[in-house]
């Protein structure tokens, strides 16, 4: 038996609005809901809502035979919830099929592997507790942003309970070896590593409807073709793609829509592929060895690595002040801000910074709202010098924010204990003077005693300071 | 190959890029074997640069050409004195006579001075128009009694001395537009200076245009057919040493720089507009303009009313190492040009490690990368690069790097081998016909 899996990543940025400097400090919206909201409809219209409609009735019809993963992340929902909430009902739909796989993910689609283990977990529980939430569901298998991976981060995962993980099946990693089996973590053999084979996934992805390619048109008979050369030195093929590539990538008008609709019969009849969902996998194969991965991987550019959102000066500055921030907003409670630091986390911010775009123009000007690094760079730490304001005064400052907080909850509770005490001694103070008019001696010996007995009975503990 | 160029200036006594650009471009020529370059002027001084050339003053001898040729340090001198067919006359009533006696129609009027010469004053001022008829009369001289290939004329002062030229000689004749009419008047164009371009582009064989921004206005504007119409981008000339001197004034403050003429074309209005935006905001910053021009008093009246200056600061007129030292000291440079056909002051500004703010309206910006770029009247966008540059130290540090490793990508030499490539084809073109 072969697998086949067939792995869609769901996203899009949450794109900020035009920030400048003199809106610091007054101005702490942060979001181009315009161009938001316009892309995402467009993006709906072209493939969410007709890409859902298709695979759902491939999904019923193939009963099984027919499975498929979605790696939708935490920003997308919460923009199709606003934006477009039928989207999220399709993608119930799609669920109740019961042979779809949702991943899990980082929440804002972040960059936090690469920098705190925390955030990381914290975001990865996040997005795992809102899928569970849609899709009844909590996820077993995980998908980082971009694909990005190194043993460290598969140690992570696996240390989290997830059975398996997605990567690039990226050349410097694999050597001689082919992407076309199952892995596992080195650090942690239980994790299973699945592998993208970028070679079949980008002839869908991006060269499909290219007429330049020497290969086109690419029909479904032609790619079976390809699957089943791979077949006798194949034990799993993994076709990872961006989920846009139908419809937006790739137009309507491509052809693209019927490829999808006739793939899973070609498959299913002329190889001898199964589909399967990435736990599918983990579930029924077992590795052939461990891939050692000691720096990130990603499936970005040539490299392969993670330069497209990391490396150059711009990058890492604005990269480290934002998790220099991290610390403080630990101690902060207030949604708007806790909110904000989500969506600045949002990987896609720094790939705009990337300077790799002056030769590498045509994917990373896909979709970027800016008309250069520079400008990426200046309007983002406009925002975050704003953020980090609005953190410093809602929240106690530097490192040290931990335990001021501790301090000031003791000090409230300490006046609420001063303030129980003090009403309980009006009380008191008053039956004693009512006591006293009523005369005697021996009034006030019993006044005495029962203060006494009062005490020990309705004492409110010993205080704990 | 030997060209015959006619500029109207050469440093250091000049008055913008015109002259910065035309003798980059005779420099970079040295770097072309074989070619030979005869630099004319209306006028020289006697104090120009002397380190690659050496110059005899135009205006001393007779009808004076100016023979530069630079090889290493045979460089070599010539000087021609012509045998004119210019009729000399010394003064009006003189020149009344011969007009009315003996006007031959091969012979051409000038007024010399009693010993001969032609004078030229060399400045822009109001004889202009009869000083460049004066130079476009010596011109059909020189391309009379000299030998070359081809005829290069820069910017429309010496358009007609180029045209001159080429119908006395019948070669052929290459217009290098620096600029037009329309970015010096910001589009109310004097139809006088217009007539002398139109003519000047349509009597070229050849045209070359400092930038497309300049092309397109060569094309569009002046209804030139886009075929003969070559965009060439200027350079900047390597500098070495000159800033080795450690930095000077105050350590805490940053500067702002302004500088060049302060006119209309430039934009200074929108430099101090994004000025004071920034005061609002930020301490320890200074602005500088520097540089003088018809729109100088109007812009010190705008920054008083604006109660800006005692953070922003006029010097007037800079030359030499005074520029050099203002943008040493400078920590953002910005040219926000209304129209600036090309603009080589910011290539100069990363060459000394001054982060740049260049406006989209400049031939510039077609070939800068690590420069902020800004629509001119985007005072917003213009006043948060500002900010941005001087406070997250991570974008200056790219720009300083990123930009000086650009800068010193762009070579006189490449430009002037582009400009052969078009003298070239042009002779080519006029030997068929």
């Amino acid at each position: 038996m072969k697998g086949l899996c067939l792995v869609f990543e769901v996203h899009q940025p949450l794109r900020l609005r035009r920030y400048r400097f003199f809106d610091i400090g007054s101005e702490h919206y942060y979001y181009d809901d315009f161009t938001n909201e316009h892309i995402l409809r467009k993006v709906a219209a072209n493939c969410y809502l007709p890409a859902n409609k298709l695979l759902i009735s491939l999904l019923k019809h193939y009963q099984g035979k027919f499975r498929i993963a979605f790696s939708i992340t935490g920003v997308l929902l919460d923009q199709l919830e606003l934006y477009a909430p039928e989207v999220l009902d399709s993608f119930r739909e799609l669920a109740e099929t019961g042979n779809v796989e949702f991943l899990a993910e980082t929440y804002s689609h972040s960059l936090a592997s690469m920098s705190s283990r925390d955030e990381f977990t914290a975001q990865v529980n996040a997005h795992s507790r809102r899928i569970e939430e849609l899709f009844g569901k909590a996820p077993t298998s995980f998908r980082n942003t971009e694909l990005v991976y190194s043993d460290e981060i598969g140690n992570w995962i696996a240390e989290m309970g997830f059975k398996s993980v997605l990567t690039e099946g990226a050349r410097h990693i694999l050597g001689w070896r082919s992407p076309d089996y199952l892995y596992c973590n080195t650090l942690n053999p239980k994790l299973k590593v699945l592998l993208r084979n970028f070679t079949l996934s980008d002839d869908i992805a991006f060269r499909f409807g290219n007429r330049e390619w020497s290969e086109w048109p690419l029909t479904v008979e032609k790619f079976s073709s390809w699957i089943n050369a791979r077949a006798p030195k194949a034990e799993l093929i993994n076709l990872f793609m961006d989920y846009e590539t139908f419809g937006e990538h790739q137009k309507k008008e491509t052809g693209i829509f019927e490829f999808l609709k006739a793939l899973p019969a070609e498959v299913i009849k002329k190889t001898p592929f199964n589909f399967m969902t990435p736990s599918d996998v983990a579930d029924r194969f077992e590795p052939v060895s461990a891939i050692m991965v000691p720096n990130p991987v990603s499936w970005a550019d040539e490299e392969r690595d993670i330069t497209a959102w990391l490396g150059n000066e711009l990058q890492d500055a604005a990269f480290s002040k934002l998790y220099e921030l991290e610390q403080m907003v630990r101690t902060c409670s207030d949604p708007a801000l806790l909110s904000d630091w989500k969506y600045l986390q949002v990987s896609d911010h720094f790939y705009y910074m990337c300077t790799k775009f002056f030769s590498d123009g045509a994917v990373h000007a896909y979709f970027n709202p800016y008309e250069s690094p520079y400008d990426a760079f200046m309007n983002y730490m406009n925002i975050l010098s704003d953020f980090e304001r609005r953190l410093q005064s809602a929240c106690p400052g530097d490192g040290n924010g931990h335990e001021l907080i501790q301090l000031r909850r003791r000090l409230e509770m300490k006046e609420e204990i001063v303030e129980r005490l003090e009403t309980e001694l009006h009380n008191l103070r008053s039956k004693l003077k009512k006591l006293t008019v009523k005369g005697g001696k021996t009034a006030t010996r019993t006044v005495k005693g029962s203060l006494s007995g009062k005490s020990t009975g309705k004492s409110p503990g010993k205080p704990v300071l | 190959m030997r060209v015959l160029m006619f500029g109207w200036e050469f440093p250091p006594h000049i008055s913008g890029g015109l002259g910065t650009a035309s003798y980059g471009l005779t420099r970079g020529m040295t770097a072309v074997p074989g070619m030979e370059v005869v630099f004319v002027v209306p006028k020289s001084w006697g104090d120009e640069d002397q380190s690659a050339i050496k110059l005899v003053g135009a205006n001393n001898i007779r009808v004076a050409l100016k023979r530069i040729v630079y090889k290493g340090v045979s460089t070599t001198v010539k000087k021609i004195e012509v045998e004119s067919r210019i009729v000399p006359y010394s003064d009006p009533d003189h020149f009344w006579r011969l007009t009315r006696s003996q006007k031959s129609s091969r012979s051409m009027l000038v007024k010399t001075d009693d010993q001969g010469r032609i004078e030229f004053s060399g400045r822009y001022d109001n004889n202009l128009l009869e000083e460049i008829e004066k130079y476009s009369i010596v011109a059909s001289v020189i391309a009379s009694e000299e030998q070359f290939d081809v005829i290069h004329a820069h910017d429309w002062l010496a358009y007609p001395a180029g045209i001159a030229a080429s119908r006395v000689s019948g070669k052929p004749l290459v217009i290098h537009v620096h600029a037009t009419d329309f970015d010096r008047s910001g589009g109310s164009v004097n139809p006088v200076v217009f007539d002398i371009e139109k003519r000047g582009m349509e009597m070229a064989d050849r045209i070359i245009a400092v930038s497309n921004l300049t092309r397109d206005t060569v094309i569009n504007r002046y209804g030139i057919n886009p075929a003969k119409v070559t965009t060439v981008y200027n350079a900047v000339e390597p500098v070495g040493g000159i800033y080795d001197d450690a930095g000077e004034g105050s350590v805490n403050e940053k500067v702002v720089t302004f500088l060049g003429r302060i006119t209309l074309q430039k934009g200074p209005e929108y430099f101090i507009e994004a000025a004071h935006r920034v005061l609002q905001v930020m301490d320890g910053v200074r602005f500088v303009m520097a540089g003088s021009g018809d729109m100088l008093e109007r812009m010190i009246r705008r920054a008083a009313a604006l109660r800006i200056t005692d953070r922003f600061h006029f010097t007037g007129f800079l030359k030499g190492v005074d520029v050099y030292r203002m943008l040493r000291r400078s920590d953002v440079y910005i040219m926000p040009s209304v129209s600036e056909p090309f603009g080589i002051s910011p290539l100069e500004a990363m060459q000394s490690n001054v982060p740049v703010i260049i406006s989209k309206q400049s031939g510039v910006a077609e070939i800068l990368t690590h420069a902020v770029k800004v629509d001119f009247w985007d005072i917003d966008a213009m006043a948060d690069a500002i900010h941005a540059i001087l406070s997250y130290p991570a974008l200056s540090g790219m720009f300083i790097e990123k930009g000086r490793e650009e800068v010193e990508n762009f070579k006189w030499e490449n430009s002037a081998r582009r400009v052969v490539g078009i003298y070239r084809s042009a002779v080519e073109e006029k030997q068929k016909r």
